[in-house]
Formats: C-alpha cells, sequence, structure tokens
C-alpha cells in the first residue's frame, strides 16, 4: 500500500502540491485526473524519490519512501514515461532488457535478450523490432517498448504517466487495454496520470482528482458519473465554466 | 539630495554585488558537483563499458581535430619564432623554443580547447537531451545511479586521455616546426632535431601532461555539470552546451595561468 499524508512541493513561488493525502491499496489501479500543469506528474516523481517533498510523509508498506534503501526500494517499481524515455543510443531489446542486465542478479546477454524479446511480444511487437533503434519506431510503437521495459522485470508497483498522449483514439485503447491486461495479469499496483477520460475508464478501480495541489475527490470509478462533486463533473464533461479556471 | 545620492550608491552595489553572488554561488554548484563525481567514483559499482565508450569518443575521435590544430600552430610558431628572433641574430632558438613553446603551453592549452570544444559540447548536448526527455529520471527508475553510469566514465576518461591526447599534440606541433624549418627556414635536419630534444627537459613535458589531466577533468565536468542541470527543451539544451563549452574554456585558460605560476615560478 502507498500511503501519501500532507505532501507538499513548491518551485520557487509556484505551490504545485498543497497537502496532498491519498491512499493507494495493494493491486489496486489508481487513476489522477487533473488539468495540465496541476502537479500530476510531480506527485509521481515524488513518490519514486526523483523530487523530495517540501513536507508531509509518503510509505510504502509502512516504510518511508526517503529512508528505504534505494536499489531494493526501486526494484519494486516500474515505469511508463510520457515520451518513453527510450535510451536512443540503445537497441530496443537492450532499452528492454536494461535492468535485467545490471545488478547483483544480471542475466546473462542471450537470456536478457530471450525475456526482453517475450515481454516485446507480451506488448504486441515482433522479435524483428528487437534489434531497431528507438528512432526507428512509430509514436505508439515506443509507448509500447516503455511498457516492456516497465515490465519487463516483474515490477510489483508500476507508474503510468499520461500513457495514451500523442497517439491517436485506436492507438490510445490498444495501450489502454495492454496496461489494463497486464496490471491484472501481474497483480500490480498501478498509478496512472492522465487527463483522457477514455484512459480512466479503461484503467481504473479508483480515480483521485488532483486540483489547485490537493485532491479534491477519490472514489471507485464506478462512481465518476454519479458523484456531485462540482470538479469533478466540470472535468468528466470538460466544461469550460465551473469552479476550475479554463485559464491556468 | 543625500538620500538620492545613498539611492543610487546602493544601486550601483547591487548591480555590482547580484552578478558577483550569482557567480560564487554557481562555482560553489560545480564545485559539490565535482566532490560528488570524485565520491561516486571511489564507490562501486563501476561502468567498464560506458568507461571504454567514452575513452574511445573523447581520444580517439577527437585525434584528429587535435593533430591538425598542432600541426598549424608548430609550423605557425617555427615562422614567428625566427622572423622575431633574427632581429637580434637568434634564429638557431627555433627549434628549443617551438619544442618548449608546444611542451609547456601549446599544446596542453590548444589541445584543452579543441577538447572543449568538441568533447564538452558534446557532452552537454547528449545529457542535457537525456534530462529533458526523462532519459535520467528513467535511469533512476531502472536502479541506476545517473551519477555512476553518465558522469563518472566521462570524467575519469577525460582525465585519463587528454595528457594522451597533450602528448600527441606535443610531437605533432614540434614535427610542424621541424617540417616548417627543414622546407622553409633552410634548417637542417639532423641540427634541428638534436636542438629540440637537447634543450628539452622532462618536467618541460610533464609539466603539460599535468595540465593535460586537469583540463581533461574541467572539459567532462563542465559538460556533465551544465547537460545534467539543462533546462527544458531544445533551447534549454543549447543554453547547456554553450555554457558548458565558454566555462570549460575559461576555466582552462584560468587553471593554465595557476598550474604554470605553481610549476615555474618557485
Amino acid at each position: 500500500m502507498i500511503e501519501l499524508v500532507g505532501v507538499s512541493k513548491s518551485f520557487g513561488a509556484n505551490h504545485v502540491l498543497r497537502g496532498v493525502d491519498l491512499v493507494i491499496p495493494r493491486a489496486q489501479s489508481m487513476v489522477v485526473i487533473g488539468g495540465s500543469g496541476t502537479g500530476k506528474s510531480v506527485l509521481l516523481k515524488s513518490i519514486l524519490g526523483l523530487v523530495r517533498p517540501d513536507g508531509g510523509r509518503i510509505t510504502l508498506d509502512g516504510e518511508d519512501v526517503l529512508r528505504a534503501e534505494r536499489d531494493a526500494f526501486l526494484a519494486r517499481f516500474g515505469m511508463l514515461f510520457q515520451g518513453g524515455a527510450l535510451f536512443d543510443s540503445f537497441r530496443v531489446w537492450e532499452n528492454v532488457a536494461f535492468r535485467l542486465m545490471r545488478g547483483p542478479a544480471a542475466l546473462p546477454k542471450p537470456r536478457a535478450r530471450e525475456v526482453a524479446i517475450e515481454k516485446l511480444r507480451r506488448v504486441g511487437l515482433k522479435p524483428e523490432v528487437a534489434d531497431l533503434y528507438p528512432a526507428e519506431l512509430s509514436g505508439g510503437m515506443q509507448k509500447r517498448v516503455g511498457l516492456a521495459r516497465a515490465i519487463a522485470a516483474g515490477p510489483e508497483i508500476i507508474f503510468f504517466d499520461e500513457p495514451t498522449t500523442g497517439l491517436d483514439p485506436i492507438m490510445a485503447g490498444v495501450i489502454n487495454d495492454l496496461i489494463r491486461e497486464i496490471v491484472v495479469e501481474i497483480g500490480a499496483t498501478a498509478i496512472t496520470i492522465t487527463h483522457d477520460m477514455a484512459s480512466v475508464r479503461a484503467i481504473a478501480d479508483r480515480v483521485a482528482m488532483l486540483h489547485d495541489g490537493v485532491i479534491k475527490w477519490t472514489g471507485p470509478v464506478a462512481d465518476l458519473d454519479s458523484t456531485p462533486d462540482p470538479y469533478v463533473q466540470q472535468f468528466i464533461h470538460g466544461r469550460a465554466t465551473g469552479p476550475i479556471a479554463a485559464v491556468r | 539630495m543625500i538620500r538620492t545620492t545613498a539611492a543610487a550608491l546602493t544601486a550601483l552595489l547591487a548591480r555590482i554585488g547580484r552578478p558577483v553572488l550569482t557567480s560564487l554561488a554557481a562555482l560553489g554548484r560545480i564545485a559539490l558537483f565535482a566532490a560528488a563525481v570524485i565520491r561516486h567514483l571511489l564507490q562501486p559499482p563501476f561502468y567498464w563499458r560506458e568507461f571504454g565508450q567514452s575513452l574511445l569518443h573523447i581520444g580517439w575521435f577527437t585525434l584528429p581535430v587535435v593533430g591538425l590544430t598542432a600541426l598549424f600552430t608548430g609550423g605557425a610558431l617555427a615562422l614567428q619564432i625566427y622572423s622575431g628572433g633574427a632581429r637580434f641574430n637568434a634564429e638557431a632558438v627555433v627549434p628549443s623554443i617551438v619544442a618548449i613553446g608546444m611542451a609547456r603551453e601549446l599544446g596542453p592549452v590548444l589541445g584543452g580547447l579543441m577538447v572543449a570544444a568538441r568533447v564538452a559540447s558534446s557532452i552537454a548536448a547528449e545529457i542535457g537531451t537525456m534530462k529533458v526527455t526523462e532519459q535520467i529520471d528513467a535511469l533512476v527508475t531502472l536502479s541506476t545511479n545517473p551519477m555512476k553510469y553518465l558522469v563518472v566514465p566521462r570524467v575519469l576518461a577525460a582525465t585519463l586521455t587528454v595528457p594522451v591526447l597533450v602528448a600527441v599534440c606535443d610531437s605533432i606541433g614540434i614535427a610542424g616546426g621541424w617540417l616548417v624549418g627543414i622546407t622553409r627556414l633552410e634548417f637542417n635536419s639532423a641540427t634541428y632535431l638534436a636542438n629540440t630534444v637537447d634543450f628539452l627537459e622532462f618536467w618541460d613535458i610533464g609539466s603539460g601532461l599535468v595540465k593535460g589531466a586537469v583540463f581533461g577533468f574541467i572539459v567532462a565536468l563542465m559538460g556533465c555539470y551544465f547537460g545534467m542541470n539543462s533546462q527544458r527543451g531544445s533551447q534549454g539544451v543549447a543554453s547547456a552546451t554553450k555554457s558548458a563549452v565558454v566555462a570549460a574554456s575559461m576555466l582552462i585558460l584560468a587553471a593554465n595561468y595557476v598550474l604554470t605560476g605553481l610549476f615555474f615560478t618557485s
């Protein structure tokens, strides 16, 4: 279980997070929604320790994430980045097998390649893709490779940062379905940040709405449409008028 | 009247003080970054593959640029010393002055500046692009420390290879002087070479190699520092690249003065 209590973070005068309280139960898929620039990425990066919060506490199974032994802590995570964040200088299979070939339990190169190809197949990519470089792939294929890399070492927790941004609706649907299938298949705890409502409905068990640096609403995805919360209603229906200012 | 003068004076002090404070803060951050590099260098793991690639990239691929620079500089130096020396009938010092000048000053400084132009820029652009495309964050999530994986191999490779480049630069520069000496200045080849060897001392070459190591450290450190601190977008990467080259060049020239003072004025 991941728990955030009163997490705050500012960049200069910009108060991005102002006291976020959120609980993500084990093996649940939590989707955090909110407008652009509301601090969703900062929230994910704070949990991973990529950004150090100014205040509050983040725990993973009761242990403070800032005090955890970094390698063991990060070994439990996988992350799909918004732009893929694939390493340009490595071939696709080397990207997927990056973690598998390093550390005390490193696999030999041929075995790591086999696992990488297996993971690529799992996300719907042919083995021929393995020897290409990321720049030779389309945006959708890069997302799939990023997904294969995120799940390669069998993580307990997976983060998805805007997984469908920049994709056409059909490819976005394919990625959403893949994410849902994989999360259920490996029983992972998942946190996805997005403002794509199709993603929310496809991926989420629970939804949290982040606005103005705090969680305005959280609940099961089934309650999303029926909640009277004005922030959620404005956001999911894409209305220009409401408590969320259209110009931020 | 007094109040206006005081306000003007305060404004003037503020205008001087602000850039001084900003520069000192930047120097402090660079010093902390350098300390972190050394700390990570001494702690495992060490990424041999990345180190090998950096050796190749910084050392081998920079060789043509440094070699050509040295060849032309050595030749021009021979011409200058010959025409300058002719004023007091000292044309015969050309071989020894070319050798000493190349080994002590021009080899390390020009070699260092050429490496700064080629290597600091490419390191800053590469790491800066990785930063803005979240590849550095991806490294962290894959349990790989970017300081150990990206910075340490590059800084160590530059520190070890730039002295070798300086040695090559010295040799080619001296050869350039010899070529001009025997083809245009009517020197006898054997006499030119004998004068070069006779007057060159070990410390002339050794001091240049030590300078090379310091300059190599500076070049890679600046490339990595500005790359790791690159701001968003293509402008951020462009700015990081420019700052890395400018800072590396300035620090090389400043360090050269300090080292020359240390080595040759006692």
